[in-house]
């Protein structure tokens, strides 16, 4: 490890806390439908929208109704983007005259950016036309993020409000997150990132020659339009199969750094909009500080694993970090930070090839999607994931001084730990069992790249990051009809098995009074509690993949300390 | 002083392991081992099965001889363990209440009863008493049913129901009317009016709360055991998935290594020790000589806010004392000391003994003129007093109330004794205005004497996060000073049962869990309403029947000892459930490498505790983890050690000893045992 390599990290991470305050209270403003700076502009078009649409602003939604709407909206969506896929050979804006989606491609695909996963069984560049590309992927990537958005916002409501029955209009939420702050701010870095080198037009591909002799074909597209949405929302989906590690997508250092704050900016914003409604901001950076600290264990597990590089390369005279699969223009430390925020939230974008990690490399992405996605986490998702674990530890820990455990004033009773029970049991499953039937199944084990340890990562890698909606592959791992199927399940119940009793639990807290709170209270903002969240993170949500890993990277790290490879 | 004695009074002591309660619970701890009752507790329901499971495939290795016969015999033998010690600690638990149950039913052993029936009295046997019938008791026998005493007064001899064996009066009309059945009058004849039908006594209902047979899971509990079986769903799918990867990773595990894993994480210790926390907590409630209703209310004392405590009997010994009169211009002080002592003479309350005792120094001494009408204090009037054949009316009382009673007869009281009456109770004294048909003649300063220590209680409270309210029917002058004096938060003066309602349900409206003590009719209502009240069992029936809770030996004081139980409750299911849960780091590492030390030889590395071999790792582990069960039976039942502090140091206090602790101790166990089984060569 280097100084210059951890201070990315730490200039990252500044930048993140400096923008967390303005973006978490301009979110505040926005979504309580208060004044803002482009309120001139954009309340004109909000109006019209809310007209066409036939939408009543300040209608507002029971918890039901909420989680109804969302479903309605996915489907929709999901419906959409298969037909589009199926149907595109016929469609506009086809230089390169692709043909249609296969079937179980085209579901796993529309289910893939309906879930804001963005996991991809197929090569952009090779296989989506442009108008599929800008009205499919890059239109899901506004939207699924808005919706995450928007759940968050209904689930803070759910906190704070108390005597409640209504969560907000997921409608009006949803508007006013593509509006007010993704659009906004993918139209100002998008035209950042054209003046860094990123394409954005609608040319066929180049054949050039290079220098060498060789041809090859340059891609071009409407690309840095959708790579600024694809790191705001925390798709990941890359409009060229090599994500962020192409130079199209991804230029250089510069346009490197700004995307991984475009990653984890809105997550962390989102902590702060909770603190603010709450009434106690601490709230918020309790949530901010536990998080900061899962994204620093990460980062150092993931940056000493690649900076010590392969034991086996080292015998053989190569000194030095992992570079396997890596940028050189990235390095070993760009590269492990990139891993590290793409999978802390549910972005899934990639700089480097994860299957290449070393295995405990490899071992930190795992467990970032294992927990959830927690650590600022997908846009929305990575709040409302982590208010479930509050609730847990509230319940748990709070018992401990003796009253019945209060989060913000309301009682966690019976309804409240069920629901947060049953979101929280959706990952062990999603992740678990499918890899269990995948690891002894022919289909199942047909498409593996390696054997061995390895080859059990890289299904374990695949349901860990579909369940949690990441989209990142351990890319060893190939398509068939098994894993289209398998992994589209995956993703759409490792997203709405999630929303649903997560709304469920907000409405159940929103129509609670809040007590009266005194110095007998356990308070959900201090010290004491980011240590109990850790460690209820790491104990309940962590050590039940434990076994997995443990058969996966932790003992092929062993083995390749032995000298064994797969 | 009675008072005092019950408050420096101990609970009893009765050891924690009594011998026949011990026997008894072992033989339950069998007897529970039937699947229908384990469905209740799907945490040690899976443990259960996997014991049966284990055993089956440990019949199988007896039929075919294989090698592991031993290992899967250690394992069933340790599961079925797992289960009984959980049966035991719900047992002991029990078997405490049912001890003492058997000791009231053997004062229920069936009694005669005289029923009145107009003139005549008929002997009949108690268990033919019906609502509304009439008995008389004489002295040295036992009370045949709960009633009220419509007719008399009488000593009555209550430690059968209490403990206490210093007897009571009870006495028809008032607030000491109520009798229970199976109490002994003492002196003289009374006749009650039984108001419950056998069966439904309260000495019934007393034996089916003591031996739980009415018991049903708090919220607080089934909240738990809904993230308990949360969390052994979670742990059975990591298990469960663990075969197949294993049968990948070319080690395919047995059944038994596989449920002696899943038995070690998912949350036995908690499991097994929950339902005899909550019967302990009922139970502590229960030394105290308090009868809680449900454990609802106990678990509900845990989370109050407010405590509402009366000033007298609470605060300041029953009995203030009259120390001077203070005349008005122009009345003798012979003639104010007469008529306080002819108001007085007839009012058996402390403070009126006091003041016939304070006439009486001054040299008068009237008896009770006949045909006078004695005008007792009501909680409306706030006035006592005395009409005389001759039309004369004395009233003494509340300065306002007879200021207003002194007016509406035309009169009006001198503007001097305005400042006596802030004067006395600015000190803390209660002026007691002294009238006799417009005239008012003085005022009588009766003095309150503060019960020792109130204040170190208060102050305890107070570090709790619970504020203290003090209600009282005194001046808010008077209160004021007292509630100083004492300590108090707050305080409402000149109370009514109208008032002391509305101040529950503001303090409600804000959020806040009320407690109160009570015990006459009129706090009925208010005791209803207040999420944790506790009625005086020298109180009425009315009373009793709005609480839920009921103190048999009528100390208010001990509402502060039930909200200190009930945040004991609280605070052991948290800790036990902290300390269950960090267990599984240790467990992990114990029986993980076990599992695939042939395999991959070099996950050999996380054995980080050096156990001897697979075999001896994965079963040190479910031994620990079945006698951590029986180790913590004490602390199940006796609660975590209770200090009253803030949240946030009681937090950090029981973070540090179960959190952290509960991470560490495992490993030195889960080693212990290994070293143990291996010297005794055992795998």
């Amino acid at each position: 490890m280097t100084i210059i390599g951890w201070l990315q990290a730490i200039a990252f991470f500044a930048v993140v806390l400096a923008l967390t305050k303005p973006l978490g209270l301009y979110m505040m403003r926005v979504f309580g439908g208060e004044r803002t700076l482009l309120s001139p502009v954009l309340v004109p078009v909000e109006r019209a929208i809310y007209r066409l649409s036939g939408v009543r602003e300040d209608e507002e939604m029971s918890w039901f109704v909420y989680a109804l709407c969302v479903l309605a909206f996915s489907l929709i969506s999901l419906v959409y983007l298969y037909v589009l896929l199926r149907t595109q050979q016929r469609l506009p804006f086809n230089p390169q005259h692709f043909g249609n989606f296969a079937p179980d491609l085209a579901w796993n695909t529309a289910v893939s950016f309906t879930t804001n996963t963005n996991w991809q069984f197929y090569s952009g560049e090779s296989t989506m036309s442009y108008l599929s590309q800008m009205a499919g992927p890059a239109w899901h990537n506004f939207v699924s993020a808005a919706a995450g958005i928007a759940i968050a916002m209904a689930v803070i409501r759910g906190v704070v409000r108390t005597s409640a029955k209504t969560l907000g209009n997921f409608w009006v939420d949803l508007t006013r997150c593509c509006l007010y702050v993704l659009l906004p701010i993918s139209v100002v870095v998008g035209l950042f990132f054209v003046w860094q080198g990123v394409p954005q037009n609608f040319n066929a591909y180049r054949e050039v020659t290079t220098v060498t002799g060789v041809t090859q074909t340059i891609t071009g597209g409407p690309m840095a339009s959708q790579e600024v949405i694809k790191e705001l929302g925390t798709n990941g989906g890359g409009f060229v199969n090599a994500n962020s590690a192409s130079p199209n997508e991804n230029p250089n250092p510069l346009t490197d750094f700004i995307e991984l704050i475009l990653i984890f900016s809105l997550g962390a914003g989102l902590t702060y909009t909770y603190g603010r409604m709450a009434g106690d901001t601490r709230q918020g950076w309790a949530i901010f500080a536990a998080m900061s600290l899962l994204f620093f264990a990460g980062f150092a597990a993931a940056y000493a694993a690649e900076a010590a590089g392969n034991p086996l390369v080292h015998r053989l005279g190569v000194l030095g970090a992992n570079l396997e699969g890596k940028e050189v223009r990235f390095g070993a430390a760009a590269s492990a930070l990139f891993a590290t925020v793409t999978t802390d939230t549910s972005c899934g974008a990639v700089n480097a090839m994860h299957d290449s990690f070393t295995a405990l490399g490899g071992l930190v992405p795992l467990v970032n999607m294992q927990l959830g996605e927690i650590v600022f986490g997908g846009v929305g998702s990575g709040l409302y994931g982590m208010i479930v674990f509050v609730v847990l530890t509230v319940f748990i820990a709070g018992l401990m001084v003796g009253r019945t455990p209060e989060l913000l004033g309301k009682k966690i009773e019976r309804r409240e730990v069920q629901f947060a029970i049953l979101a929280i049991l959706v990952t062990p499953i999603l992740v678990l069992v499918p890899t269990a039937i995948a690891s002894v199944t022919p289909a199942g084990l047909a498409t593996l790249n390696n054997a061995g340890p390895h080859g059990f990562s890289e299904i374990l890698y695949a349901f860990s990051s579909t369940n949690a909606n990441n989209g990142s592959a351990f890319a060893g791992l190939g398509p068939n009809l098994f894993y289209n199927v398998a992994t589209g399940i995956n993703m759409l119940f490792g997203r709405f098995a999630v929303i649903v009793p997560v709304l469920a639990l907000a409405g159940a807290l929103a129509g609670k009074r809040a007590v009266a709170q005194n110095v007998g209270t356990f308070t959900t903002n201090s010290g004491i509690f980011v240590a109990l969240l850790l460690g209820t993170i790491l104990i309940v949500g962590a050590l039940t993949f434990l076994p997995a890993d443990a058969l996966g990277p932790i003992v092929e790290h062993l083995l390749v300390l032995q000298g064994k490879t797969f | 002083m009675l008072s005092q004695r019950r408050l420096e009074r101990r609970p009893q002591a009765r050891p924690l392991f009594d011998r026949a309660i011990a026997l008894r619970a072992i033989g339950d701890s069998f007897k529970k081992l039937d699947p229908r009752w384990m469905m209740r507790n799907p945490v040690m329901f899976i443990v259960e099965v996997g014991a049966l499971v284990t055993t089956l495939f440990f019949a199988r290795d007896v039929l075919a001889r294989t090698p592991q016969l031993g290992f899967d015999f250690a394992i069933s033998a340790w599961l079925w363990f797992t289960v009984i010690f959980a049966n035991f600690a719900e047992a002991v638990a029990e078997g405490r209440g049912k001890a003492q149950a058997d000791t009231l039913r053997r004062t229920k052993s069936d009694t005669l009863a005289k029923r009145v029936v107009g003139d005549t009295v008929e002997t009949i046997a108690s268990s033919l008493l019906r609502k509304g019938d009439i008995v008389r008791v004489e002295a040295g026998e036992v009370i045949p049913g709960d009633g009220e005493v419509s007719r008399g007064a009488a000593m009555v001899d209550e430690s059968a129901i209490t403990g206490e064996s210093a007897p009571v009066v009870r006495e028809a009309g008032g607030d000491r009317s109520a009798v229970t059945g199976g109490t002994r009058v003492l002196s003289d004849t009374i006749e009650v009016r039984i108001t419950a039908n056998p069966g439904e006594t309260f000495l019934d209902r007393m034996i089916g709360l003591v031996e739980g047979a009415q018991r049903q899971k708090t919220p607080n509990e089934i909240a738990l055991s809904i993230l308990l079986s949360g969390l052994t769903i979670v742990f059975l799918i990591a298990v469960a998935t663990l075969l197949p990867y294993s049968i990948y990773a070319g080690a395919r595990q047995t059944l038994p290594v596989l449920i002696a894993l899943l038995v070690c994480l998912i949350p036995t210790t908690i499991g097994g020790l929950l339902s005899a926390i909550g019967i302990a907590g009922m139970d502590r409630v229960m030394q105290r000589n308090v009868l809680a209703m449900s454990g609802r209310a106990v678990e509900a004392a845990g989370d109050v806010d407010t405590l509402l405590l009366d000033k007298t009997g609470t605060i300041t010994l029953g009995n203030r004392h009259a120390t001077e009169i203070i005349t008005a211009d122009g009345v003798s002080a012979r003639d104010a000391a007469s008529c306080a002592h002819l108001s007085s003479v007839a009012d058996e309350t402390p403070e009126g003994r006091s003041i016939v005792l304070l006439a009486a120094q001054a040299g008068i001494s009237t008896d009770h003129p006949a045909e006078a009408t004695f005008v007792p204090f009501s909680a409306y009037t706030r006035m006592s007093g005395v009409d005389l054949p001759d039309g004369t009316m004395i009233r003494k009382g509340a300065p306002d109330a007879v200021i207003a009673w002194v007016r509406v007869a035309g009169g009006e009281p001198h503007a001097d004794l305005a400042a006596h009456v802030e004067r006395i109770a600015r000190a803390g004294g209660t002026p007691l205005l002294l009238a006799r048909n417009a005239a008012v003649l003085g005022v009588i300063h009766l003095k309150d004497i503060l019960k020792p220590n109130m204040r170190e209680r208060f102050d305890r409270l107070r570090a709790m996060g619970i504020r203290t309210v003090m209600i009282t029917g005194d001046n808010p002058l008077t209160a004021a000073a007292i509630a100083t004096e004492a300590g108090v938060d707050d305080f409402l003066a000149e109370a009514t049962p109208e008032t002391k309602m509305a101040l529950i349900k503001r303090e409600q409206q804000s959020g806040r869990l009320v407690a109160m003590t009570g015990d006459g009719t009129n706090d009925a209502p208010a005791l209803a309403q207040a999420d944790v009240g506790v009625a005086m069992n020298s109180g009425t029936q009315a009373a009793k029947e709005a609480a839920n809770m009921v103190d048999l030996d009528s100390d208010p004081t001990k509402l502060i000892e039930i909200v200190e139980i009930g945040k004991q409750l609280l605070m052991t299911r948290g800790a036990l459930t902290t300390f269950s849960i960090a267990n599984d780091v240790a467990k992990y590492f114990a029986i993980l490498p076990a599992m695939f030390a042939a395999a991959y030889p070099a996950m050999g590395v996380l054995n980080v505790m050096h156990l001897a071999t697979p075999q001896s790792a994965i079963l040190s582990a479910v031994i620990f983890n079945a006698l951590v069960i029986i180790a913590l039976v004490p602390l199940a039942l006796r609660g975590v050690k209770y200090a009253p502090k803030g949240a946030d140091a009681v937090l950090r206090e029981n973070v540090l000893i179960y959190g952290l602790g509960g991470i560490l101790v495992p490993f030195v166990g889960i080693k212990l045992i290994d070293m143990l089984l291996s010297a005794l060569h055992l795998t």
